[in-house]
């Protein structure tokens, strides 16, 4: 987010027509990947944004091609070091409105590293992290999210490690703000307007489809028929139901795990459903745990419970330290084990 | 005081006249104190009047093993009474702590030679621990050199006694009592040390005391004991030096504030991304401490992220500075490509140690200049500085600046352990003699609209800053339209694109002239040098020119692109000899660009050059 920035120019309100380019999209035909670009350019109005002040920055790959079709300012780097690039952004002006669109391979392989430290550092912007379990741009390689068993160019007779968790990974770094969507679910917009009012890094872990290369990877939540079963939109002071109420998730007292309860005639209550609490870290680590299959996916904002960031400790230090100090080159070349040469010679 | 009647010819052994310079070298283990020691005594040594130069060499441990051969730390200084540019071939005296610090540093003593020990520290445990099966005080094995072994361990003891401090505190002073001799040996005043050492132990005065106390008796000692050799005291005449404020200071604290002084030549803030590694962490340090002159620092999670937050900080308006040594340079290598492609600039500097991989982290070389000048994938042209001194680092960091910031590229500033670490006096610059380079923002659509990469008479594209209204435009790794800065992969592009870069790195080169540094334009021979070299090669070629030789020394401060003299100037001497503390990499680079027969001489020792080495290759050339 950024609300001294929006504060402090005014600017024209804008439509989403404001937040395309010129660049023709070079994203394969049906590719998830344009819906997340609809759903950011419908938010960035909604959220008052200011198309001067906002940067997007990614790495490589398909989902880092982003910034070229947004009409703000974008910074296409290199494979898994947006999140690096960004921190100097963000620190250099802290007014900037910084986005990072990265992918599964970009922010959880070559650039792990990057985005744990980010997360840990709370560095205040959005990262969208557009999860497809698939190395796209490269034809098809299996990815640190692909499931034990994907078949694919460089595991032609399937993987067989088990794959990263997003959100998990978030959580485990020391996110303050988990969420999850998926790149055609009608609320993608609204949890961008959640990740964008976080002060704070805000990570949201998009489920993409890949049509060429992993096509329907999570078609068992993300159709229509499926949806019912397999979506848990979770909402703060909410309970936790999916299945159009019938079904809901409580805690196994005994073992400390989530379950899955039926809730008969609406009374969840009874069936002991919790009521999620987006500031509970707990909770948001088992929901974001919950095997899919024998529980629904967890989607929606799971996790959202601002710290100070990291620009801010920054720039509160420095003006701290400055304070009551003038710079003065002259004396600072000047200071340290000094003497003076003087006709006589050197004296202290 | 001796009174024996003089033997030796130890420069301080009863020589009576009074030499031009002498080299001292402390050497302990890495507890006893001896980089500080050397600190004190260089103070007082500038405090004297003369020229100095030092070395530090210690260990890649932090802590040692007490008394073992690879915990030795030594220090050494070259000072004199007239020009000092090298921190000196051979020590003339060796002050050895223990049997450890004797046995890796002796070697180098010069025949007739003081050594000073502390038969405290010779014990059969401690000799045993330098790989000693006889005492070497005692088995005549160091006959070639003048030896004062005594205990310095119980006459510091002795010394403190009043403060009752534990043993091992106690013992602590010993380098303290040991300057206090040296402080005598050079008739040196202690009150500037005895000041220092109230201020360092300000919250403990009874450490101060009793370093004062130790100090003292070093000293006097000095004076009234009956010294086993004929020591004489010497007093050397100051060098002659110009009116001024002066002060000490080592490349890493010249680097810093050659930056923070580039950046505010430029009116910008800095960001400074740095992950620690040795010998380049000093620079992160001392810049983490100078937020009011708007330095912003970020230790970064790896080498990576200090360049890329860097180039983000660069690209959002601050002067862009990244620091590392080899193996961290070699880390960078992507995104120095990424300042490149996308013309931002970028301050990188690189203090080299020996290599490869991890090489030894606390010695120094100079074999990162190809990784410099060629080390990126494509065809990705940066220029590079580099550093000769200390001193010099100051004024090789603002110019890095201003190359960055007026051609809106990345710029490699070499130096190397021995000039990060090495202190030498500076006379403070008068900064209001520096002309400032203002960046300039693009802030407004110019008339034909926008273009991102644009180019100036200096082939620059305009840094436009985000946040700026209606500049919005896009950049990254991929190739640039020209003047567009579009995504364009067009065959043609590619080839304006790559030649629009080389050209413009090419270009600085206009109006850079190589002078040389000693002898004249044309000759027999020219001995070309770069960074750290300087001192060395500068004393052996004034030595080979008194002897009568038609020789010059060379000093290349921009190594790309080189000046636009240099191949002409080269080709006026008959030979051209280039000593470099690498394999041959400059002697390559200028056979390359100029078709030159470049003679080599190499030391990969990670030690400095000595000036008799230099010398004898110059010799050799002329033969």
């Amino acid at each position: 987010m950024n609300d001294i920035a929006t504060l402090t120019r005014p600017h024209a309100e804008t439509t989403l027509k404001d937040w395309e380019t010129d660049q023709e999209v070079r994203w394969c035909p049906g590719c998830g990947d344009y819906a997340i670009l609809k759903a950011v350019q419908r938010t960035l109005p909604m959220i008052g944004a200011d198309p001067a002040n906002t940067v997007f920055v990614s790495g490589i790959g398909c989902s880092s091609r982003f910034p070229y079709y947004v009409e703000s300012y974008g910074f296409h780097t290199i494979h898994g070091r947006a999140p690096a690039v960004a921190t100097g952004v963000k620190l250099a002006n802290p007014q900037l409105d910084v986005w990072i669109v990265t992918g599964d391979g970009d922010g959880l392989s070559i650039g792990g590293n990057h985005t744990m430290h980010i997360l840990r550092r709370n560095l205040d912007c959005q990262i969208l992290l557009f999860n497809n379990e698939i190395y796209g741009l490269t034809k098809g390689q299996y990815s640190p999210t692909s499931r034990e068993g994907t078949r694919s160019p460089s595991t032609p007779f399937g993987s067989v490690d088990h794959p990263a968790k997003p959100a998990a990974f978030a959580l485990g770094s020391g996110a303050r703000f988990v969420a999850r969507a998926y790149d055609v679910s009608k609320q993608l917009p609204e949890v961008l307007v959640a990740a964008h009012a976080h002060k704070g890094a805000a990570f949201v872990e998009i489920f993409q489809n890949c049509i060429v290369y992993n096509k329907d990877v999570f078609a068992d939540f993300t159709e229509k028929k499926n949806a019912d079963e397999g979506q848990l939109w979770v909402e703060n002071g909410k309970p936790l139901l999916f299945s159009r109420g019938s079904k809901g998730i409580a805690l196994d007292q005994a073992t400390l795990t989530l379950k899955v309860v039926d809730v008969a005639d609406g009374d969840w209550q009874a069936a002991g459903v919790i009521v999620h609490d987006v500031t509970n870290r707990a909770i948001a680590h088992m929901l974001v745990e919950m095997p899919f299959g024998p529980f629904p996916m967890a989607l929606g904002v799971i996790y959202d419970d601002p710290l100070p960031s990291f620009e801010q400790a920054v720039v509160a230090q420095n003006a701290q330290l400055a304070k009551g100090k003038t710079p003065d080159l002259q004396k600072l070349v000047g200071t340290g084990q000094t003497w003076t040469v003087t006709k006589d010679g050197p004296v202290l | 005081m001796a009174s024996a009647a003089p033997t030796s010819t130890a420069p301080l052994a009863g020589n009576e006249a009074a030499p031009e310079a002498v080299v001292v070298r402390f050497a302990g283990d890495s507890g006893d104190g001896m980089q500080l020691t050397g600190g004190q005594f260089t103070l007082s040594t500038a405090l004297a009047g003369n020229d100095l130069a030092t070395f530090p060499d210690f260990p890649a441990e932090i802590r040692a093993p007490q008394g073992t051969l690879f915990g030795v730390s030594a220090f050494q200084i070259n000072f004199g009474s007239s020009d000092i540019t090298t921190a000196g071939d051979a020590p003339d005296i060796l002050i050895a702590m223990n049997p450890a610090a004797l046995k890796t540093n002796v070697v180098d003593l010069k025949a007739g030679g003081l050594i000073i020990a502390d038969t405290g520290e010779f014990s059969e445990r401690n000799l045993a621990k330098a790989k000693y099966d006889v005492n070497p005080l005692e088995d005549g094995s160091l006959g070639r050199w003048q030896v004062l072994a005594f205990d310095i361990s119980a006459l510091t003891l002795e010394s403190v006694k009043p403060f009752g401090l534990g043993n091992k505190e106690a013992l602590r002073c010993k380098n303290m009592w040991t300057l206090g001799l040296a402080l005598w040996l050079f008739d040196r005043d202690r009150q500037p040390i005895v000041d220092w050492l109230k201020a360092k132990f300000a919250k403990a005065p009874d450490i101060a005391e009793a370093n004062i106390a130790a100090l003292n008796a070093g000293h006097a000692y000095g004076e009234t004991a009956e010294l086993s050799v004929p020591v004489k005291q010497l007093h050397m005449a100051p060098a002659p030096a110009p009116e001024g404020l002066y002060r000490t200071v080592t490349g890493a604290e010249a680097i810093s504030l050659g930056l923070v002084a580039g950046a505010q030549l430029a009116s910008l803030p800095m960001f400074f991304g740095g992950y620690p590694i040795t010998p380049a962490s000093a620079i992160l340090h001392h810049l983490s401490r100078l937020k009011e002159y708007g330095v912003t620092t970020f230790q970064a999670e790896d080498e990576i992220a200090a360049i890329a937050s860097a180039i983000g900080a660069s690209y959002a308006g601050s002067l862009g500075v990244t620091s590392s040594s080899g193996p961290g340079i070699a880390l960078k290598g992507e995104a120095m490509g990424l300042a490149i492609m996308t013309e931002l600039p970028l301050v990188i500097v690189n203090s080299q140690r020996g290599g490869p991989s991890t090489g030894l982290p606390t010695k120094t070389e100079q074999s990162d200049l190809y990784q410099a000048v060629y080390g990126r994938n494509g065809d990705a042209p940066m220029p590079v500085i580099a550093a000769r001194s200390p001193a010099d680092a100051f004024d090789c960091a603002i110019e890095a600046c201003r190359i960055a910031i007026q051609y809106m590229t990345p710029v490699m500033l070499l130096t190397d352990g021995y000039i990060a670490n090495a202190a030498e006096p500076w006379r403070v610059p008068d900064m209001s003699g520096y002309a400032p380079f203002p960046a300039q923002f693009l802030d407004h659509v110019p008339e034909g609209g926008l273009r991102p990469y644009a180019r100036d008479e200096k082939l620059a594209r305009p840094w436009i800053r985000p946040g700026t209204p209606d500049l919005m435009h896009r950049i990254g790794g991929i190739e640039k339209e020209v003047g567009t800065g579009h995504i364009n992969y067009a065959p043609a592009n590619h080839q304006a694109m790559t030649e629009l870069r080389r050209d413009k790195i090419l270009g600085i080169a206009k109006g850079l002239r190589q002078d040389v540094a000693m002898g004249n334009e044309s000759g027999r021979l020219a001995v070309v040098g770069w960074g750290s070299t300087f001192g060395p090669i500068h004393q052996a070629v004034r030595r080979a020119r008194r002897k009568g030789h038609d020789v010059a020394h060379i000093h290349i401060r921009h190594i790309w692109p080189l000046p636009e003299n240099l191949g002409d100037l080269l080709k006026a001497y008959d030979r051209i000899l280039v000593p470099e503390m690498n394999t041959g990499q400059l002697k390559t680079l200028l056979r390359d660009q100029y078709l030159v027969d470049a003679r080599p001489l190499n030391k990969i020792s990670g030690q400095p050059f000595r000036i008799a080495e230099i010398e004898a290759a110059i010799e050799g050339m002329l033969a």
